[in-house]
């Protein structure tokens, strides 16, 4: 088991001695028969789960099972934005304390994620929108999070490219958290399989759950293509293919699974110091390390779980980013990909217990799961060590659809491809 | 993706608004002893298939017609295209 600790003294020592002192970041352990808690999915939350369980529960004898390979979903895929920036009471006080674990993440599971608080704007076009804003804003500094209105003179200084006398939507100001920002997205599965691993957590890839054993109302494990293993307790973290994991526990969920794209264009030199977003044609763009814009935009819209879209959106998403940076007509896109959201019925997602004991769930992330990973994996460890949620995620439950608690920060009803 | 209308002909996807699972054709009975719990799976719960699925598009840029679409969620693949009318009236809606 590898407890080597990486600093820059660990970096200089091996570039001295021909790197000859690393050792693999995790193992490649067999599956035992059985675990006092299995976590289906070796995404960032299923591995975050792990992680916090086994570091801040005190939880033993836990498993990770993947079907593929660790961080090859949605963690991969995201165009890698944090932010905390809600309005509503069952979102905000939830995404803040994620927030607050980035702050401290890398110090705390000791691997370099790259986190970058370059601050994230929201563009304002007009009075109703920035009424709307600031009521967000107010908010989120009620909930303990940083939020700053910006005049169109401060946003011009730090973003020159910006077409801020666009006839139709002319930019007014803007809503800011500058404590938003960026992390390189792979090095967080990474950092959390490391952490999980040297506390004894076994990582099990290329191993894909095939079914659940579930008799008289209990679940006691589940079946792989890696034979059965048993668990005391079974969390589901597959955001993308939740509907299709639990129609094995025959549960219909209450989401439909959708296409996401994301671009990257050419590496260019630094144009953009933080993360933009232009809510009003449904574009965000951020400039990654290495001089890529990342960007994207709305959903496709239909079910998918092809893990690529079509090109109507790709147009739409680029007409959005040339109406605030006709710059950006310059770059040429160099990439594209999908990853598959779990879209919920009200936007927000779900931590709870399922109505089969020892089985629990998480999931419907929409296309906001990657900032969340720090405070889900947290609040899904909390559910299962302690069968109570942790206090910022109380209302992440099955039930409030049923009940009438939704928590639609968009409003826009039962359709998923609107949130 | 490009859908066959069954009136239009081959159309681009994009002239298209989704609305989701076509079950949604099949309504509960809202005099039913059962209708709050009916009305819950009705609005909220979905299959969600990896495979076909039958879904609704409305032809929003075209003729506004509704269409009942099988597709296959995993490749984007088209094997059937319906008017929404025409599988609903075969359900003996609208009579």
């Amino acid at each position: 088991m590898s407890k080597m600790r990486y600093s820059g003294f660990k970096v200089i020592k091996e570039a001295l001695t021909g790197h000859k002192g690393w050792t693999p970041a995790w193992r490649d352990p067999e599956p035992q028969a059985d675990y006092d808690i299995i976590i289906i999915g070796g995404g960032g939350h299923g591995l975050a789960t792990a992680y916090y369980l086994a570091k801040e529960f005190g939880q033993k004898r836990i498993a990770v099972l993947e079907k593929g390979w660790i961080g090859g979903g949605n963690v991969g895929r995201n165009t890698t934005i944090i932010r905390s920036n809600y309005l509503l009471d069952g979102n905000e006080p939830f995404y803040e304390f994620s927030l607050k674990l980035w702050e401290g993440l890398e110090q705390d599971f000791n691997y370099n994620a790259m986190i970058s608080q370059r601050g994230i704007l929201n563009l304002i076009h007009s009075d109703a929108q920035r009424d709307a804003f600031i009521r967000r804003g107010n908010a989120m500094l009620l909930n303990g999070a940083d939020a700053e209105m910006l005049t169109t003179d401060q946003i011009k200084a730090r973003y020159p490219f910006l077409n801020t006398d666009d006839a139709r939507f002319p930019i007014k100001g803007g809503l800011a958290q500058h404590r938003g920002g960026t992390v390189r997205h792979d090095a967080v599965a990474w950092g959390y399989a490391r952490g999980a691993d040297s506390r004894g957590v076994d990582i099990i890839q290329n191993c894909e759950v095939t079914g659940f054993r579930i008799e008289n109302g209990t679940c006691l494990g589940v079946e792989t293509s890696r034979g059965f293993i048993g668990a005391k307790k079974i969390g589901c973290a597959v955001a993308g293919s939740s509907s299709r994991l639990m129609s094995k526990a025959d549960m219909r969920l209450p989401m439909e699974s959708h296409v996401l794209q994301a671009f990257v264009s050419e590496g260019l030199k630094p144009v953009l110091p933080g993360v933009v977003t232009f809510g009003a044609g449904h574009f965000y763009v951020s400039q990654s390390d290495k001089g890529g814009l990342v960007f994207g935009g709305d959903l496709d819209g239909y079910n998918s779980y092809a893990q690529r879209g079509n090109l109507p959106t790709v147009e739409d998403v680029c007409e959005g980013g040339m109406a605030i940076f006709p710059a950006f007509g310059r770059a040429r896109l160099l990439r594209m990909w999908g990853g598959i959201m779990d879209m919920s019925m009200d936007g927000s997602p779900i931590i709870d217990r399922t109505h089969i004991d020892g089985l629990y769930f998480n999931g419907g992330w929409c296309y906001g799961g990657f900032k969340a990973t720090p405070a889900s994996g947290f609040c899904f460890a909390h559910l299962l060590a302690k069968d109570a949620p942790h206090p910022t995620a109380t209302a992440y439950r099955f039930n409030r659809f049923e009940k009438g608690l939704m928590i639609d920060e968009k409003g826009m009803g039962n359709q998923p491809n609107l949130h | 993706m490009i859908i066959d209308h069954p009136l239009l002909g081959p159309r681009d996807a994009a002239e298209f608004t989704y609305m989701g699972d076509a079950k949604l054709i099949d309504r509960p009975d809202w005099q039913s002893d059962t209708a709050a719990q009916d009305f819950y799976e009705y609005g909220y719960l979905r299959d969600n298939p990896a495979g076909w699925h039958e879904e609704l598009w409305f032809h929003e840029a075209g003729d506004r017609s509704w269409l009942v679409v099988t597709r296959n969620t995993v490749t984007h693949e088209i094997s059937k295209v319906e008017l929404a009318r025409d599988v609903a009236r075969a359900k003996g809606r609208s009579k």
